[in-house]
């Protein structure tokens, strides 16, 4: 009787029947294609490292433009990289691929004006989202190209020749397919947030929050949902993962949006540095599945700097993240808007008063709001710094971190306005000169001059640190009317002091007329 | 790679990013948020490998519509950055600032 033939053959013969065709031996290889060489994994962490320093880069802007061009090489390296180790059939289509999106998003980044540039970063943020959710997907469908296939074997006794043989067959390994639908879900709530984030900031949508009943209850269920179902998908045989990670996604669709619009639009700085983390923990996660350091670091990165943004942002306006998360902020301001009753008095001003008192003036400090940039009033405003500057007058600009709609959106448009960066200072750096300031100049900005802020506990903007403009010798206020309410939606004490005067226009009609009457 | 390796790389690289991040100036945090974007999106090294294997069709044309997506935030995402970077001027180095005062 001759020896049974060996196990492994047997079992590769069965194997080739349970999955209908021949395994090709050569896969595995094929799926370790990335990793064979050491130069590959090389050249991703080089484009890591690029990453990091891109963003080091940005510690100063004398160093940031080399900064950006890290990052442009890093990119480069990073695609190369994965183009020449992988299958060169597709690469006409590959780089027709490229060469649309490119397309577009060069157009894009010429013509935007800076003015929105918070609704385009929300528009690319959810770009991210959904190529995560893409990636996620095609790794769904084709495992073997990602490298995520484990041979499983399942033993059983043969029942003719009675041996103990192994069943084998190939499956996503488990820890990939939590990366994998973790990724998808990121991914999927990193679109749909953004989505909506964009809609509010491009007013496109009411920023007012949209509250439902229930709402934490349903998007606590949905989250957890969400992991339920990446544990089950983990966990579940082959044939049973499609209806999985297809309810996982459109789950994961639902409550982006469903987290996004109960956050008013006084929280949208918050927003969207959050959904920046999430694009970055996406990226990550589909690091994770590809085992790719350069996606993974970046991610990291990424996450980290959404995270950080965050918290500087919420710090800002003295809110808890779980708060700002929670949503609602804003609804109620009518009720806190009205709470100021009859009309009190104040002082109005002109043009022409304001640019006298303003060449009179030793020390003037600009602080310039969300108001300045939908007015396009920075432009003048440099006008009449400039002015100012050549009789003498010391300039400076104070900058709220939430000032506008996004981190740093007030030092891009006074940027742009040709302002010089050593003349912008930050709130912790200038807020102790009010007092020896002869002219505080509001532009545009109200809440974060509100000394509510310091004094009224029952304000919704209560500890939120301001500017000390009380402190200033004078102030004068830009404001379209006397009608409208702080973007919190808050009555200001500033408005009603005596030294205050209150120019009543809009904001870069009245900066164009102060230049006149200075010249 | 291991997976304790990966989440070594991971961990380590979010430490490297929270300082990285704390140390850059606030007047470039609109800069930094379209930078971290560009580079979230080298995603696109998925979608390419997706797009590269042509032997799963509805897996190579979502890697085709990604890298679509994430090229239009590389290209987009470091020009608008390096527009923002370039406006960023330090006081008297403009050319006209001497002169004319």
């Amino acid at each position: 009787m001759s020896p049974a033939p060996p196990v492994p053959l047997q079992a590769f013969m069965v194997a080739a029947v349970w999955n209908g065709t021949v395994p090709d031996p050569a896969l595995p290889l094929h799926a370790a294609g990335d990793a064979s060489s050491p130069w590959v994994g090389l050249a991703y962490l080089v484009a890591g490292a690029l990453f990091i320093l891109a963003l080091r880069g940005l510690s100063h802007p004398s160093t940031s433009v080399r900064g950006n061009r890290f990052g442009m090489a890093g990119m480069l390296i990073a695609v190369v990289t994965t183009v020449v180790t992988h299958d060169l059939a597709s690469l006409p289509e590959i780089l027709a691929a490229i060469g649309i999106g490119g397309a577009i998003g060069w157009i894009i980044a010429r013509r935007i004006a800076m003015t929105d540039m918070p609704q385009l970063v929300a528009a690319f943020h959810s770009l991210v989202g959904m190529a995560a959710v893409l990636v996620g997907w095609a790794a769904y469908l084709n495992p073997a190209a990602f490298g995520i296939l484990r041979s499983v074997g399942d033993a059983f006794t043969h029942p003719v020749i009675g041996a103990e043989l192994t069943l084998w067959r190939e499956e996503i390994n488990p820890v990939s397919r939590i990366e994998l639908g973790l990724g998808v879900a990121i991914g999927a709530i990193t679109f749909s947030g953004s989505v909506i984030a964009f809609l509010k900031l491009a007013g496109r949508m009411s920023g007012a929050p949209i509250l439902l009943p229930g709402r934490h209850v349903i998007n606590l269920g949905t989250l957890a949902a969400i992991l339920v179902l990446v544990a089950l998908f983990a966990a579940a045989q082959p044939g049973a993962t499609l209806p999985l990670i297809i309810a996982i996604t459109v789950l994961a669709f639902l409550i982006g949006f469903l987290l996004i619009i109960p956050i008013g639009g006084a929280d949208m700085p918050v927003v969207v540095s959050m959904l920046n983390s999430y694009s970055g923990w996406a990226a990550a996660a589909m690091g994770f599945t590809l085992g790719n350091t350069a996606m993974i670091i970046t991610g990291a990165l990424v996450g980290a700097s959404g995270a950080i943004l965050s918290y500087i942002m919420c710090r800002a306006m003295n809110r808890r993240f779980l708060s700002v998360i929670a949503g609602g902020f804003g609804a109620d301001a009518a009720v806190a808007g009205s709470s100021g009753g009859e009309a009190r008095p104040f002082r109005q001003g002109s043009a022409e008063d304001a640019a006298y008192m303003l060449e009179q003036a030793e020390r003037v400090i600009i602080i310039p709001g969300y108001g300045m940039a939908v007015a396009q009033a920075q432009h003048a405003l440099r006008e009449m710094a400039d002015l100012l500057k050549k009789k003498g007058v010391d300039v400076r600009y104070a900058i709220h971190p939430v000032a506008g709609r996004m981190p740093g959106h007030m030092n891009v448009l006074l940027a742009e306005a040709n302002v010089p960066y050593d003349e912008v200072f930050e709130l912790e750096d200038i807020n102790s000169e009010f007092a020896q300031t002869n002219i505080a100049f509001v532009i545009g900005a109200n809440d974060v001059v509100n000394p509510a802020a310091k004094t009224d506990k029952s304000s919704p903007i209560y500890g939120m640190p301001v500017f000390d403009v009380d402190k200033a010798e004078q102030v004068f206020f830009i404001k379209r009317s006397m009608s409208g309410a702080g973007y919190a939606g808050v009555d200001n004490e500033v408005f009603y002091m005596p030294q205050t005067t209150m120019l009543l226009a809009d904001a870069k009609k009245m900066v164009d007329d102060i230049v006149k009457a200075l010249s | 790679m291991s997976f304790i390796a990966i989440l070594s790389i991971f961990v380590l690289a979010c430490f490297v990013g929270y300082y990285v991040v704390w140390s850059v100036t606030p007047a470039l945090h609109t800069p930094l948020m379209a930078v971290t974007n560009a580079i979230s999106s080298v995603i696109i090294v998925g979608g390419l490998i997706a797009a590269a294997a042509a032997e799963v069709p509805g897996a190579k044309w979502l890697g085709l519509l990604a890298i679509v997506l994430a090229s239009v935030n590389i290209f987009g995402g470091f020009a608008v950055t390096a527009r923002m970077l370039a406006m960023y001027r330090k006081k008297d180095r403009a050319p006209d600032a001497g002169g004319r005062s």
